[in-house]
Formats: C-alpha cells, structure tokens, sequence
C-alpha cells in the first residue's frame, strides 16, 4: 500500500500551490502515472478520501492518467510498447531482444494540474 | 481556474533522501538498503555478516522489517547497534523514517549502516532512503524468475545476493538463469550466490563491502 505516501504528498505539494495561487477551494486533481510505477487508481482515491474526509478537500475529483510504458530496444533501437501480458521481459516485435532496454517513458508520477477557484 | 502544476510527487521523499545522503557522505558511512521478499534468510546473512565483520567495522543496522523481536535480539546480539522503525503496516521505509531513526542512533565511526527494508519486491524501489547502492536478496526457494517478475528493483540494485545454495540440490533454481536475468536488467550488477548458513561464498561479499568501504573513506 505505497498508495498512502504518495496520497501524503500529494496533499503537502497541494497546499503549498494552492497558498501560492491564493485559491481556496479545490475542485479536482490531475495526476499523470506511468504504467512502471504501479500505482493502483483506486487505491490512491480511497487513501486520498481517507486523508480529506472532514477536511475542506473532502469530496475533490482526482483524475488520473496512465502513461504506457514505451522503451527503445537494446539490439535493434527500435521504439515499442510491451504488449499487456509481456511487460517484464518486453520482448521487442523486431528482433526478439528481451529485458535491458531504455526505458523512454512509464516511470512518471507527478501533479499537472489542480483546477480550484 | 486550472494552475499547472507538474510536480514530482514523491520529490518531498527524495528531498530527504538527499539530506541523508549529504550527511552520509561527509560522515563517511557506507549505506546500504537491503531489499528482499520474506523468507530470503536476510536476518541471517545480517547476523552473519556483523558477526564475522564486527573486528574490522563498526556497524549499525535500521530495521524496518523485523516479523518477530527475536529477530531484533538476533542482530543485537552480534554487538551491533540495532534500531528498529514502526513502518506502521506500510509496505516500504522512507527517508523521514530512516532521519527519525539517525537522530536517535549514535553514528559517529560508523563504517557501515544496513536499512533492512520490508520484506517486499514491489514498492521499495521507488523510495530512496539516502543509502549508496540498493542491495536485493533472493533464495535460491523462490524461484530463478524473481528478477523477471521486479524488473524495477533487479534494474536499481547494484547487487544480488542469492542466498541457501547449500539447498541448490533439492531446488529447481538455476543460478545461470538467475544471473543471466539480472544482468540483462541491469549489466552492473554485481551477483554473490552465498549461504548464510554454511559460510559458504560469504568472502566474495565481504571483499566487495572492504572495497566500497575503502572508497567511501577516499
Ligand atoms: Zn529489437
């Protein structure tokens, strides 16, 4: 359940831009995941519900998007998605590399945007 | 109104996990977060390792994944100064977590510290707790496609240790296989097929933790 910490944080960096913006009600959250850092969707709502529940952030939306995991093979250079079932060994559907390529995107998990007013 | 944000959301983790990392530095402390899935044997190879090291180095563990006190006792018998860290149920230690812990622990000549991480091969990749190198233990009972299965922790750790090859005989685990796995995840990694039982293959380990104790004092 690393969904704890990461709602902790969400919450600390949200107060600090919301002082910074002088807003005082939030309306939604937009948080961007890559598929590599396994953040479950509804794990972090309900560990964001049960950090604001009584708090004036009670009841914000939080939406978030799924960045797939896109790497370029180690072998051959070419840029690829693992398909669903294969994202440990990443075959490459060119030359059949598996494991050890760059890792070009999918570790992300950051804020983009709040919406508040 | 939208405000763009764009920030990291564990960055107030890795603020503190630099903080730690400075104040390592200058302390001149080897640190090593060790990372494994129960049941690797880590308390033993731990035990062992202080034990056989204890008049070379002064070391000090931070355990965050203790299953029962008897563990702790194990370690503290050694003479090592041992602490242990309520993780709360949570899956993973943090760097305010190991801060709270360094404040209460004298660290003065210390050569190496050991966070014993929770026993987990999922999440404590993503959480940097000041330490030089992650360190992952495996036994040779779990299977050869761990690495395959934690692509992210085998990519981050600098070292391997597979651990109970006395037992090789009766497993269907392939040290090649194990190996050659990590490697390609990561061709860095450095591999110590070991029993913390026996001794056996433990002077390789210790060789490696001499030289980055060496460097760590340069
Ligand atoms: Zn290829």
């Amino acid at each position: 359940m690393h969904e704890l910490s990461i709602a902790e944080g969400l919450l600390d960096i949200i107060k600090e831009e919301m002082a910074k913006n002088n807003v005082t009600k939030l309306l939604s959250i937009k948080i961007v995941h890559g598929q590599m850092a396994s953040v479950v969707p509804e794990a972090l709502d309900m560990a964001f519900k049960a950090l604001t529940v009584d708090t004036p952030m009670e009841g914000v939306r939080l939406e978030m998007e799924e960045i797939p995991t896109r790497v370029r093979c180690c072998q051959c250079k070419l840029e690829f998605s693992p398909v669903e079932d294969d994202i440990y060994l990443m075959t490459c559907p060119q030359c059949g590399a598996e494991l050890g390529h760059e890792i070009l995107s999918g570790k992300e998990l950051y804020i983009e945007s709040i919406e508040a007013e | 109104m939208e405000i763009p944000v764009i920030r990291n959301i564990l960055e107030a983790n890795d603020r503190i996990s630099e903080q730690l990392r400075n104040m390592f530095r200058q302390m001149h402390i080897l640190t090593l977060n060790l990372m494994s899935s129960p049941g690797s044997g880590k308390t033993t190879l731990l035990e062992r390792t202080l034990t056989d090291l204890k008049e070379e180095f002064t070391m000090a563990v931070i355990e965050g994944d203790v299953m029962t006190s008897n563990d702790a006792k194990r370690v503290a018998a050694t003479g090592a100064q041992a602490l242990q860290i309520n993780t709360d149920g949570g899956c993973h230690l943090d760097s305010s977590m190991v801060l709270q812990a360094c404040n209460q622990m004298q660290l003065d000549d210390t050569d190496i510290l050991f966070v014993e991480n929770v026993g987990n091969l999922v999440c404590p990749a993503e959480f940097e707790v000041g330490e030089d190198y992650k360190v992952t233990i495996l036994s040779v009972t779990e299977g050869d496609d761990k690495p395959e299965k934690y692509p992210l922790m085998f990519a981050e750790s600098k070292v391997m240790i597979l651990n109970k090859i006395d037992l090789l005989p009766y497993v269907d685990f392939s040290l090649e296989r194990a190996t050659r796995f990590a490697s390609q995840l990561n061709k860095d990694i450095k591999v110590f097929p070991v029993s913390a039982r026996t001794g056996e293959g433990m002077d390789a380990w210790y060789e490696w933790l001499r030289q980055e104790v060496a460097t760590k004092k340069a």
